[in-house]
């Protein structure tokens, strides 16, 4: 075929025009691109918090000797529980079941400061609702300081001798451990797997569903043009909505943005190479809109919530869960993104992740051309 | 006017799972996910690496480093040489927390002298880090109190005994399986209603449809009923899994959860067929359903406890139906909780399910116009 290069660009150019005005003209993608991440980023800038406040407990009291007074006293003072007094674990049972309480602690009857001396305690009892172990540890580790805390102010004053390691601690990064600060460089990771993978899974079935793909095929375009030009203009339409969440992450919620736009931008394109690519893959494979979304949902959303260490540490997960996680492109954006906004540029670590980003999209793209390829033959 | 509606189902449950693909992708990926991510979902950290600063190499940071190497959160301490170094451990995640030891750390110990220990974390992963900080204090406080020098006065340990109800090995996997089965159903319930009016539409099928006998009624009945039978079938695959392959108990009434689940998938069927009359096309109905379907989840109290929210989102989330049925499922498989309470609970999905379907239909009947 001898087609000139001005032909192929001006066709690529009529492409991206044609996808373009698809994206503007329906309001699902704007709905999709700018709405859902503004909810999205309102939802973990204000609303959703890891940092615990104030759990209702139960604290019972089965006889008010001074130890046990001023232990309470001291759960009282506790900014991590609102406590409410008893004296009879009883009292506190419905409450624990209904989940009105979260915990009930217990100080027993045969409590008292002058057992200190003796070097044997009655242990305190604390019980949890095992339903929700997230807020059953803390509940308890909680409990263990104010504990530990009244101890050895008890301690100090019968003339007990002070721990003898001093701890410094400190939080790199993120000193105040505000939760916001790391859940929103994770949201805007999901924010582009909805816009990378979804919306383009979305509307590439679409056109093998009406057939305005065969439509397409039919043209002098290639496959690789095709792809080409129905990916760009939601490469663009992404980094727009990632560009509006950054503005609205530093300006209103006030995250901190240390390392540079540059990184920034390349781990963002990175990232959108396989998440674009997984979109088309899903669409060619399935061509039909309700199939592609189930498995954009499946395949890409969940992943990328659950799979990528943005709530939950892949460290933590058993190791055949730490492999699936490998594939998923997500975990490679959001620690550098973190970083990027965290702690500045860490190029080694970025280049490492834009990488394996980029090696998990070449495939992606490989297979999808593939896909479509086969079926106009 | 039943052989009208009972063909009507038919042929809604047809227009889902004549797809053998369609068949396939119901049933077998939630149960990948129910796999993949009861496992996944967890607040513990386990396997952390650690890097340690150590210019001692005295006895007690030998005996500190045994500990933490024998504890069992912790999987490999990396001895750094210098600050530069381990600032790069850190900046680079290979690790989340460091331990600098000063030269005089197991002198100052044996002399009796408070010695100094440093702990670095890295706070871009602060509930991680701050996890970890406690079980370093742990390991520390516990060689301080061994360290104090025989025949001193020792500080008494008053000992904490936790007590898990419900679940007395603290296992993740009772939590999150029971949780998983109703934010699944709510993923696909949601998905497959929005589909329904807006898949006719862009099909022309509508408009058949509305030339037939049917009343507008019938055909939201029709609506309706199939995806509650698909949704109750998917939940019991789940339950079935559930209890057979994850082994959680079953405290409560079976017969109460399915009750409370018709009301459930009513709420968001409701819901689905509203999206599902607004959009014009299939694309619309499935990118509205994900604008309902992802607050829903971050406002039930699944990932994150609802007391953590601020005060004035709070009363967001009471428009929740899975904020409710978390409860009801969690407590009839956990706590065996009563049926008073499921009635509670049960009460809130029934009303959105009146609201959500009242709404659908009157969108309905407006748009057919």
């Amino acid at each position: 075929m001898s087609v000139g290069r001005q032909d192929r660009l001006r066709r690529f150019a009529a492409l991206v025009t044609k996808e373009t005005y698809q994206i503007v003209r329906d309001p699902s993608s704007i709905l999709i691109a700018l709405v859902l991440p503004l909810i999205l980023l309102f939802l973990f800038g204000y609303g959703v918090s890891l940092d615990a406040t104030r759990t209702k407990i139960g604290l019972v009291i089965e006889a008010p000797t001074p130890a046990a007074r001023t232990l309470a006293a001291s759960f009282q003072a506790s900014r991590y529980f609102d406590v409410r007094l008893g004296r009879d674990r009883r009292q506190f049972t419905d409450d624990l079941v209904r989940g009105a309480v979260k915990g009930i602690v217990v100080i027993p009857a045969n409590f008292a400061a002058d057992q200190m001396k003796h070097g044997a305690v009655s242990p305190i009892q604390v019980i949890v609702d095992g339903t929700d172990p997230n807020t059953a540890s803390f509940v308890e580790n909680d409990a263990q300081g104010v504990l530990a805390s009244w101890a050895r102010i008890e301690g100090a004053d019968t003339g007990a001798q002070r721990p003898g390691i001093e701890i410094e601690q400190r939080f790199w990064f993120n000193p105040q451990l505000t939760s916001r600060f790391f859940l929103v460089p994770g949201s805007i990771a999901i924010v582009m797997t909805l816009v990378g993978t979804m919306l383009t899974a979305l509307v590439v079935a679409r056109e093998w569903e009406r057939g305005t793909m065969e439509a397409m095929m039919a043209t002098p375009v290639t496959a690789a043009e095709l792809l080409a030009g129905k990916v760009l203009p939601y490469f663009v339409l992404a980094l727009l909505s990632m560009t509006l969440c950054v503005l609205i992450a530093v300006f209103a919620f006030g995250v901190p943005f240390r390392g540079s736009v540059v990184a920034l931008y390349a781990l963002a394109a990175a990232f959108l190479v396989p998440a674009l690519g997984q979109g088309m893959l899903i669409s060619a494979a399935t061509k039909n809109q309700f199939l592609a979304s189930q498995l954009a949902l499946i395949s890409a959303f969940l992943p990328a919530f659950l799979l990528s260490g943005f709530l939950f540490e892949i460290g933590s997960m058993p190791k055949i869960i730490q492999w699936i996680s490998v594939i998923v492109p997500a975990r490679y954006l959001i620690p550098s993104l973190q970083s990027v906004f965290l702690a500045g540029d860490i190029w080694p670590m970025f280049l490492r992740d834009i990488a394996v980003m980029l090696f998990e999209g070449a495939i992606l793209f490989a297979i999808a051309a593939r896909n479509t390829r086969k079926r106009i033959a | 006017m039943w052989g009208r509606l009972k063909a009507l189902i038919v042929k809604e449950l047809l227009a889902v799972l004549r797809d053998p693909r369609a068949r396939i992708i119901l049933i077998g990926p939630p149960i990948i996910q129910l796999v993949v991510f009861s496992y996944a979902v967890t607040l513990e950290v386990k396997n952390v690496d650690i890097a340690v600063l150590d210019r001692d190499h005295g006895a007690w940071s030998q005996e500190l480093l045994q500990r933490i190497a024998g504890a069992p959160s912790f999987r490999a301490i990396v001895p750094v040489a210098t600050p530069a170094a381990l600032r790069q451990a850190i900046d680079r995640e290979e690790v989340l927390a460091a331990i600098q030891l000063g030269p005089s750390f197991s002198r100052d110990i044996a002399a009796g002298r408070p010695a100094e220990l440093q702990i670095i974390l890295d706070g871009r992963r602060s509930n991680a880090a701050q996890i970890v900080a406690g079980y370093l204090n742990r390991i520390v406080t516990g060689l301080a109190a061994d360290a104090a020098r025989p025949g001193a006065h020792r500080a008494a340990a008053t000992t904490l005994v936790p007590r898990d109800w419900f679940n007395p090995n603290r296992d993740y996997v009772w939590y999150t399986v029971p949780n998983l089965i109703a934010v699944i159903a709510l993923l696909i319930g949601l998905i497959v209603t929005a589909l329904s009016i807006a898949r006719e539409r862009e099909l022309g099928t509508f408009d058949q449809l509305m030339v037939s006998p049917l009343r507008t009624h019938e055909i939201l009945l029709g609506k309706l009923v199939a995806p509650l039978l698909i949704g109750i079938v998917l939940i019991t695959v789940y339950v079935l899994a559930a209890l057979f392959v994850f082994g959680v108990p079953l405290r409560g009434s079976l017969l109460l959860l399915y009750g409370s689940a018709v009301f459930y998938l009513a709420a968001l069927v409701g819901l689905g067929l509203f999206i599902s009359s607004l959009a014009a096309t299939q694309q619309q109905a499935i990118l509205g359903a994900f604008l309902f379907m992802v607050p829903a989840i971050l406002l039930s109290g699944f990932a994150t406890p609802i007391n953590n929210m601020p005060g004035w989102l709070q009363p967001a989330t009471l428009f929740d139906p899975l904020r409710y049925f978390l409860v009801i499922v969690n407590g009839v498989f956990l706590k065996g909780l009563e049926p008073g309470e499921i009635l509670a609970n049960t009460l809130p999905l029934a009303l959105i399910a009146l609201v959500t379907l009242s709404a659908a239909a009157w969108l309905f009947r407006t748009r057919m116009e």
